[in-house]
């Protein structure tokens, strides 16, 4: 079993609260002890909805954020423990693109101009190539040599992300974390960039940690998916698995609410109630007891916060998956 | 800045066309004026050309030592704008560094210096202004502008540092980040040309209040000394010759009108033109 | 017989340069009573505009050029502003979506509630408290009483949108047209939202018009659909139908750009091209630039919306599109 590229252990981020006349609070619970690895060249999806924490956990993992407690090893490096420099170098290795393509590029930035930043941090292409790479890019993700001299207003959003992705793309990267790529794009062009992220991961080998709270969109990129609630993972294994047959309750009523573009399978939805948890202090014991359905659900549910263990082929948090 | 959408947007309205096509003749003839008008230190006749009405020969007329209105109007044109655009350049400069470092460093630094500013507010300009300028006879041109521009960087680094706040939060700044770049990289290749939209409205509007504020000092005999020739200078000139010879009033008077309504209208197209989305 | 119906709607934006703008042009539907009709598109078609238009709005600079609203006989359009805003908001219910800040943020909940029963059920006082904690209990959110006091910020994504539906219902609406209720949520709060309009349109028996871009609710919460593109309706069919018989290429290319979260995992195809600019439609069928299957035809002569063929018993299907190459089929 060859070593992972990315190797997460009990990574936690809390975020302090003062209340008034400077009161400890409970902390925000973001993430609250995440485990996880990826091999070199596989994709994980991380899927969740908002208060999930997956978000906070992309950034945390490429130190755009700091941690509380935990390891992030990336190729065999502890990112949360190494010295500025040497993260400055393990940077090329790890890339984000991101969600918001308008936000994601400098208004002020020529497309070419963002492409070759990488280039010029890292100085590992010398000046008079720049240019030349950076056309390679751009062509790389579909776009053509030209859109290097134009600003990111001229590009529709299907075409800002693209310049995205080529930024990210222009240190070599290993390892690249998408946080929700394709959720604020047109349904035809999803589809535009979904193919192009695939092609790309085979083409260069790239891992990803693919994060979105769209199961269909995660299911085609990734072949194993990352569950998470209130802050941890719930649920953990082959996406098929996961989607198909899903252990815990939480991937249940997940999986049940998305919409099938089917109208003969209107299945049994399960539809949740109550509010998603808060995470000052999250639930105690298991984080979903409070909306959980299981018949099974008992006091230990309130009492012993469920880890992740197999429950036929995946790995679920769960005291009572089956 | 290449700006090309929202910039060309801002010249559309009447308004905007005005104030630019008015700054723009304006700045003609503080340039090529002098070359064309007779010496504004010249008194001809001092006995028979004082205080005479507009006329060919003279175009607004002449003061009480017979020197050429037009001729200095022009010529004090170049000082006042000469002044406004240096204090406000320092002003700004000073401004946008100290909001850039406030809003991009935050923690102590940021409140130390937000603090500080925040207790500089609290002195009316004014007031400052015509201590040290009092304290200071026949202050030379230069230290009036560094006078006036260093008491006029307060309110920019609060807008810069609200701007760069928000900004940093942006996901292209962490892009930024995650590709690498060192704060300072950040700081001056991301942060500083995004929030310089708000600063440009900034020292537009700025350099109006300044050229309002050198005619007041000056009028008072603490702004541009004598014999340099200013507006508020000939406007303190005229105060006798006020009722019978009006125009060695009226001109300076309606100059700096002018001129501040100018900027202004530019100001406000520049402000509407970085208000929306970019 | 049909509860709402619109006919040939437009809605123009004049231009600086050139001739005006229809993003919304011709465009006729109709809605039965107890009814759910999505009306499907990507962003540009033109269906929120057309949501609006059907309260007889049009966002500035914009004007509705033509077309009329019927609502039990009467033709909203034809009715000076005043007259529309007794349908507004009374008879016509909107929902908007939450995340265009459409509650206002500095006033709690059961002042906005009050607001609209005062206008639309002319109650005040204590019976206006006692409705609006009713309202807010039937779109199912806990503790009523409470709820009135609170504010918008204090509550979350799903919560508002429950909110917004309440203030909807406040004026006992025939129909109710809600513009992409759920988009700014997630799913799980989705499936939630989406079966309390369809419980309340039960209770209620009210027809109800979605608005969205999505074709997964469509499938699951809907009748009939009506696809949008380029200004104008495209297909429309009850939902089994246009599922399982697509007859516009622009249907079918949608459906097979989306992925499916059960099934198939062939990969979700783009479709060529781009929506185009109002400024630029294509001339004949407007989106014939990006057909597969186009013929010379399409190129130069806008397609009408016509059934199908005929059904069993001789009627003209309900299932229409507006496209010559499904004519040829006929």
């Amino acid at each position: 079993m060859s070593e992972p590229l990315l190797a997460v252990r009990e990574l936690a981020v809390h975020y302090p609260r003062r209340g008034p006349f400077g009161r400890r609070l409970p902390p925000v619970r973001a993430v609250d002890g995440v485990s996880f690895d990826i091999a070199p060249g596989e994709a994980l999806g991380l899927v969740g909805e908002s208060g999930s924490g997956k978000s906070t956990l992309g950034r945390t993992i490429l130190r755009l954020q700091p941690a509380t407690s935990g390891e992030v090893r990336l190729e065999g490096r502890d990112l949360l423990a190494v010295s500025r420099a040497e993260l400055r170098t393990l940077r090329r290795r790890m890339q984000m693109i991101f969600q918001d393509p308008g936000g994601a590029l400098d208004p002020r930035m020529t497309a070419g101009e963002a492409v070759a930043e990488g280039m010029i941090v890292h100085r590992h292409v010398p000046a008079a190539g720049i240019p030349g790479r950076v056309a390679a890019l751009l062509a790389e993700v579909g776009l053509d040599a030209a859109a290097a001299g134009r600003h990111p207003h001229e590009f529709s959003g299907g075409q800002r992300q693209r310049i995205g992705i080529a930024r990210a793309l222009a240190v070599d990267p290993a390892f690249l974390v998408c946080d929700e790529p394709v959720s604020a794009l047109d349904v035809s062009v999803r589809a535009q960039v979904i193919g192009m992220l695939g092609e790309l991961r085979q083409r260069r080998g790239l891992a990803l940690l693919f994060i979105a709270h769209d199961l269909a969109v995660v299911r085609q990129v990734a072949a194993r998916i990352a569950v998470m609630y209130a802050g941890r993972v719930v649920e953990l294994g082959p996406s098929m698995d996961v989607l198909s047959t899903p252990r815990h309750p939480y991937t249940q009523a997940l999986r049940s609410a998305v919409p099938v573009a089917d109208p003969a399978s209107r299945p049994g939805r399960i539809v949740l109630t109550g509010e998603p948890p808060s995470l000052s202090p999250p639930p105690p014991g298991c984080p979903f007891h409070p909306r959980c359905f299981h018949p099974a659900r008992d006091a230990r549910c309130v009492t012993e916060r469920p880890q992740l263990r197999p429950v036929g082929p995946v790995l679920a948090a769960c005291h009572h998956a089956s | 800045m290449t700006g090309s959408g929202p910039y060309s947007r801002a010249w559309r309205t009447p308004g905007a066309r005005a104030g630019l096509a008015l700054l723009l003749l304006l700045a003609l003839a503080a340039i090529a004026g002098p070359f064309v008008l007779p010496d504004p230190a010249a008194q001809p006749d001092v006995l028979a050309g004082a205080n005479l009405p507009p006329s060919a020969v003279h175009p607004l007329g002449t003061d009480q030592l017979s020197r050429d209105v037009l001729a200095r109007l022009v010529s004090g044109a170049r000082i006042s704008l000469a002044v406004a655009l240096l204090a406000v350049a320092l002003a700004m400069t000073i401004g946008t560094l100290v909001g850039l470092v406030a809003g991009y460093a935050g923690g102590w630094t940021d409140a130390l210096l937000m603090r500080l500013v925040d207790a500089a507010l609290a002195i009316p300009r004014l007031f400052l202004l015509l201590l040290l300028l009092a304290a200071w006879e026949r202050i030379p041109l230069w230290a009036l502008v560094v006078m006036i521009g260093a008491t006029g960087w307060l309110a920019t680094s609060r807008v810069v540092r609200a701007e760069v706040r928000r900004l940093a939060t942006e996901p292209f700044v962490l892009g930024a980040a995650a590709l690498g770049a060192g704060p300072g990289r950040i700081a001056f290749r991301h942060l500083l040309p995004n929030a310089l939209g708000p600063v440009l409205v900034s020292a537009t509007l700025g350099v109006g209040n300044v050229i309002l504020l050198e005619a007041g000092l000056s009028f008072l005999g603490l702004g541009v000394q004598p014999p340099l020739p200013s507006w508020g200078g000939m406007i303190f000139d005229a105060r006798e010759t006020m009722h019978a010879a009006p125009w060695t009033m009226l001109a300076p008077g309606a100059a700096i009108v002018v001129t501040v309504l100018a900027v202004n209208l530019v100001g406000e197209a520049l402000r509407r033109a970085t208000e929306p989305g970019r | 017989m049909s509860l709402l119906e619109a006919r040939g709607l437009a809605v123009e934006f004049p231009r600086r340069r050139g001739a005006a703008i229809r993003p919304v042009d011709g465009v006729s539907l109709s809605l039965g009573e107890g009814e759910a009709l999505a009306l499907v598109g990507e962003s540009g078609c033109g269906k929120s505009l057309t949501a609006l238009a059907l309260l007889g709005l049009a966002p500035a600079p914009g004007t509705i050029a033509a077309g009329a609203v019927l609502l039990g006989g009467t033709d909203l359009l034809a009715l000076p502003e005043r007259g529309r805003r007794a349908f507004r908001g009374g008879r016509i219910g909107y929902v908007p979506q939450e995340a265009g800040g459409a509650l206002d943020p500095v006033l709690a909940l059961g002042t906005q509630l009050a607001e609209a029963l005062a206008v639309h059920r002319a109650l005040r006082g204590s019976g206006a408290r006692a409705r609006a904690a009713a309202l807010l209990a039937e779109v199912g959110l806990p503790e009523p009483e409470a709820m009135l006091r609170r504010y918008p910020h204090e509550l979350s994504g799903g919560m508002r949108q429950r909110a917004l539906i309440a203030l909807a219902l406040a004026g006992e609406p025939e129909v109710l047209i809600a513009d992409e209720p759920t988009t700014a949520l997630d799913v799980t709060v989705q499936a939630q939202i989406l079966e309390l309009l369809g419980a309340l349109r039960r209770s209620r028996g009210m027809g109800l018009l979605l608005v969205t871009h999505d074709l997964g609710l469509v499938a699951g919460y809907a009748d009939r659909v009506a696809v949008m593109y380029a200004g104008r309706i495209v297909e429309e069919a009850r939902v089994e139908g246009l599922f399982a018989r697509p007859a516009h290429p622009y249907t079918r290319a949608l459906l097979a750009a989306v992925p499916h979260i059960e099934g198939t995992l062939a990969p979700p195809r783009p479709i060529p091209g781009s929506v185009p600019d109002p400024a630029a439609w294509p001339d004949g069928c407007r989106f014939h630039p990006r057909c597969p299957d186009v013929l010379a035809r399409c190129r130069a002569e806008p397609p009408v919306l016509a059934p199908l063929g005929r059904g069993p018993d001789g009627d003209p299907l309900l299932h229409r599109a507006a496209c010559w190459v499904a004519e040829r089929k006929r």
